[in-house]
């Protein structure tokens, strides 16, 4: 990782990363073609780094796995799943054990739904349960609130009371009162029009000041662009490229993979180009690259062998031709 | 503390798992047993169901395995042949039972003010305790056999009725449904070709379901005294004539005949809980 | 609020309407001769002119229609009749019956509740578990059980083996109804009980058990755990509040299935309650009685499902108004 020459806002500081995630795998036993037991990777080889005060988005279409990898940070996924690989917190291993003590405390979600509020609780209580400090929880939820521009009685009302927006910005409000250094933000600006999607974007923004880092989870591209430092591409499961907010420029040029490629140029303001087929299920098993059956300049090598991650250009890319 | 907590409470999300074949396997598992208890009730030697006064009240044995009870009828004869009948009231009660009920749902399509008349019905039967329906329909009837089996037959369809109905609300909103009605198709012939196919599952399990409870029913009223004479073997009977030989000891005149109707029942219930499992897994509508 | 009250009431009086009708049309067709059943075996012992007088006094010369309006205009004075089997009016009978049957039946329901309630919440929240797979096997052979059987057994088992119990009878017979002590009512209550009460376990362990289930994949649990929360307190704060409602009003909502049991336990141990007077009253052909009970027992069921509904609208801040549970 050192070799990353270019780390926006961390400049001035010492290069200790806040999280680490290395050859991280996440699979499902699954009963496939009538009963027979096998697994199903959802996720493979995962890597990513988030140093402090950075915001990482993690770009992927649905079903890609994005919402898995948050709750294997926090510990909370499903009983069957199953992982393999290393996560570093603040540069020691992040065990099940930590992750109980820590979730909540040092890492903090945002859901990706509004369903994520207990319906027949007060706003305000569930948004004060996350706060740390007992004796100020009712002031700095206030306080909270009102930097995210919700009425001031809020605090007072139930889910169902709110709208959908309010609702988004109560769950931004929790992580807001944490003490948390890391936040994962998974998907918070779902169909929102664009003036809210502004709004909010600069709430979650806001939410990485104080040197807090975040990830920030999305199949919107141009959110992600707008906040993000840098962009992790999800792709069949696999991380494809990370690239640095700068990289998505004219017709891509400076981006490395074939998909972000493709991604960027489907874009309306580009030339609204989108790339034919569909991801692959989840579990599907491919002896060579990934992106293999869609890649426009795939040749036969790609189909037998498999990408390595590899550093181009200050990023990393998972191509056998990412030259740029 | 909190690793107890954790250990004995822990709070998961829960396992996908194909359960589909284990349902299916028990599915045939239950129809196999269904079909030997009924089949038995039929090649049985009715034999043992004459009175005979040398073996009266013995206990369990090779010769009798539920004993013979006071006439000295043989239990084991007496249950299969009370389960028999069971099974066949509890045929005709789910058959008649689920036809009323699918021509009653049908009837929303027809208009509103049917429809209002089946709502109200229906809340018109579960207002009623069951068994305070069955008795006042087997009074109406003088009683007898007929009596109770019209009486279980004519108060099962509430509950389904009300599920079809629900399904053909969702159904008739389709959108599918509202092309055929704008090509102009009448509503019998939609309900022919587009409702009735999507109703056949729901319809058979509820069928399935409505076994166990006609069959407890069917039990319960005879065992109050409605209809059933002595001489015709239903389980109701033996159990209320078991009543009275309660403190001499004769233990084996009310275990195995009230257990064989147990697990007769378990199996209707089984089966259609697995079958449901197996037709609509994802949509685990309760009964 | 009121609005829901009134729109209630007037539901249960048309119910109540619709249903006197209907049982009385059901009654008038019964081959089941009143006089017969009224004067029993000394039938033969009366000239056919004294049944004719009977029959005048009863109304029962009269129209059908006539009869009905007869009936139904003494029912909206309070006059329920004359029991033909106790020779008493029916209103006393109900009452007095009805406080035996409500000792039994809010027992039963209480203990069920509760049980069942805990059963399901430990089921849920073992959910694959050995201990989930057991509760919930058990309670589906609970419910495929004939409770007169399963209180035919106890009977055996406790009264008449181990001896423990009386065989019968709510008081002890010969003595007054006054002179029953305490000890002596829950001695004749203890079996009856017990035996509605397990029955009834079974409705609200396997709801409770879904409804948990539901909860705890909830997205709010999920997030909630995010969040830090776990164990006891994240049940408490999170997991009871939404699963109590449901199966409080679940368990309102099912008081016929209550009544039903209530009948066939009354049956097994003879107790004296509403249940074994209605059955008597079938039996023994005396109509008054039976439209009596019937109509009590529909009140009492839409009481059932009246507070279910209510403590939606009461409890629940969505407050919304959803119909009793089917
Ligand atoms: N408990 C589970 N058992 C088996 N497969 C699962 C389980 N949970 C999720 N999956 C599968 O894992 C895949 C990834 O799910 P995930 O929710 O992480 O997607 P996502 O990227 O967050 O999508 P979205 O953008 O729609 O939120 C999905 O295909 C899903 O079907
Ligand atoms: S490795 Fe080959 S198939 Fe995969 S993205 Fe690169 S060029 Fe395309
Ligand atoms: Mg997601």
């Amino acid at each position: 990782m050192e070799k990353l020459k270019k780390i926006p806002f961390s400049e001035t500081k010492e290069m200790k990363s806040l999280l680490e995630v290395k050859d991280f795998s996440l699979s499902f036993p699954q009963y496939k073609k009538g009963f027979r037991e096998s697994y199903i990777e959802v996720i493979k080889d995962f890597e990513l780094t988030i140093h402090p005060g950075e915001i990482v988005a993690v770009v992927g279409s649905s079903g890609s796995g994005k919402s898995l990898l948050a709750d294997s940070l926090l510990g909370i996924l499903p009983e069957n799943a199953e992982i393999k690989g290393k996560i570093y917190f603040e540069g020691v291993a992040l065990t099940a054990k930590r992750q109980q003590q820590i979730r909540g405390k040092e890492i903090s979600l945002i859901p990706q739904s509004v369903m994520a509020l207990d319906p027949l609780m007060k706003t305000g209580q569930q948004v004060q349960s996350s706060i740390q400090n007992k004796k100020e929880k009712k002031r700095i939820q206030k306080e909270a609130f009102q930097k995210l521009g919700l009425p001031k009685d809020t605090h007072k009302k139930y889910p169902f009371e709110l709208s959908g927006g309010m609702a988004r910005r109560v769950l931004i409000a929790t992580a807001m009162v944490s003490e948390a250094k890391l936040i994962i933000a998974d998907e918070p600006t779902p169909g929102l029009d664009e003036q809210a999607l502004e709004e909010t974007l600069t709430h979650i923004k806001q939410l990485s000041e104080n040197d807090r880092g975040m990830m920030f989870i999305t199949h919107d591209i141009h959110a992600a662009l707008k906040i993000a430092d840098r962009i992790a591409v999800f792709y069949g499961g696999e991380t494809v490229e990370i690239a640095n907010n700068e990289d998505f420029l004219g017709k891509g040029e400076n981006l490395r993979h074939p998909y972000t490629k493709a991604l960027w140029r489907a874009l309306p303001e580009n030339d609204f180009k989108a790339l034919k087929g569909n991801q692959p299920e989840a579990g599907e098993v491919f002896p060579g690259c990934v992106f293999e059956p869609r890649c426009p300049i795939a040749t036969d090598f790609c189909k037998k062998n498999k990408p390595k991650s590899a550093m181009v250009n200050n990023g990393i890319v998972r191509c056998f031709y990412a030259e740029s | 503390m909190t690793e107890l907590i954790s250990k004995y409470l822990p709070l998961k999300r829960s396992k996908k798992r194909n359960r589909r074949k284990r349902a299916l396997t028990f599915s045939v598992l239950g129809v196999i047993l269904l079909l030997i208890l009924v089949g038995s009730g039929f090649l049985i030697d009715t034999q043992g169901l004459v009175v005979n006064f040398d073996e009266a009240n013995s206990a369990p044995s090779w010769s009798h395995p539920f004993g013979t009870d006071w006439l000295g009828r043989d239990m084991f004869v007496r249950t299969v042949k009370g389960l028999s009948l069971s099974f066949w009231v509890g045929l005709l009660a789910a058959f008649i039972s689920g036809v009323i009920a699918l021509i009653l749902s049908l009837l929303l399509l027809v208009n509103k003010t049917l429809d209002s008349l089946v709502t109200g019905l229906i809340d018109l039967f579960l207002g009623v305790p069951h068994i305070v329906a069955l008795i006042l329909i087997s009074f109406m009837l003088g009683g007898g056999l007929y009596g109770v089996i019209i009486a279980v037959a004519l108060t099962h369809w509430p509950r389904l009725a009300r599920l079809l109905r629900a399904e053909i609300m969702q159904i008739k909103n389709s959108e599918y449904i509202s092309v055929s009605r704008h090509m102009g198709k009448s509503w019998f012939w939609i309900a022919q070709h587009h409702i009735l196919p999507h109703l056949m599952p729901q319809l058979f399990i509820g069928f399935i379901l409505m076994f166990p409870h006609a069959i407890l029913h069917e039990a319960s009223i005879t065992f109050l005294g409605f209809g059933l004479s002595s001489e015709q073997p239903a389980i109701g009977i033996i159990l209320s004539e078991a009543m009275g030989y309660l403190s001499s000891g004769m233990w084996w005149l009310a275990v195995f005949p009230g257990l064989m109707l147990l697990v007769m029942v378990a199996v209707f219930d089984s089966l259609g809980r697995n079958l449901r499992k197996v037709f609509d897994p994802f949509k685990g509508q309760k009964h | 609020m009121i609005t829901f009250i009134l729109k209630k009431l007037g539901k249960l009086a048309a119910l109540l309407a619709a249903i006197s009708i209907l049982s009385f049309i059901l009654i008038s067709y019964s081959p089941v001769d009143p006089v017969r059943s009224y004067i029993g075996a000394e039938i033969s012992r009366i000239s056919p002119e004294q049944q004719k007088n009977i029959e005048q006094y009863w109304g029962l010369n009269q129209s059908k229609p006539q009869q009905f309006l007869q009936w139904a205009k003494a029912l909206t004075q309070g006059n329920l009749g004359t029991s033909l089997i106790y020779r008493e009016p029916v209103s006393e009978i109900i009452i007095d019956r009805f406080s035996a049957s409500i000792a039994l039946m809010g027992l039963a329901w209480l203990f069920s509740g509760v049980f069942g309630f805990l059963l399901g919440i430990l089921a849920g929240m073992n959910e694959g578990s050995l201990l989930d797979r057991l509760i919930k096997s058990y309670c589906f052979i609970l419910a495929s059980t004939p409770s007169f059987w399963l209180g035919l057994l106890l009977l055996m088992f406790f009264a008449s083996w181990l001896g423990w119990f009386p065989v019968g009878l709510a008081s002890p017979a010969g003595s007054l109804t006054g002179e029953v002590s305490f000890a002596d009512k829950i001695n004749h209550l203890f079996l009856p009980v017990l035996t509605l009460s397990i029955v009834g376990v079974a409705g609200v362990a396997l709801h409770t058990r879904e409804k948990l289930i539901e909860v705890l994949n909830s997205e709010f649990i999920r997030f909630a755990r995010a969040k830090g929360e776990s164990g006891i307190k994240l049940f408490w704060r999170h997991g009871l509040r939404n699963i109590s409602l449901p199966a409080i009003s679940l368990h309102f909502a099912s008081f016929g299935e209550l009544f039903g049991g209530a009948v066939l336990t009354e049956q097994v141990f003879s107790y004296p309650g509403l249940g074994q007077a209605v059955v008597k009253a079938g039996l023994g052909g005396d109509v008054p009685l039976l439209l009596g009970i019937t109509l009590f027992s529909v009140i009492f069921i839409f009481v059932g499902n009246f507070i279910a509904d209510l403590l939606y609208v009461v409890i629940d801040p969505r407050m919304q108004i959803k119909p009793s549970h089917d």
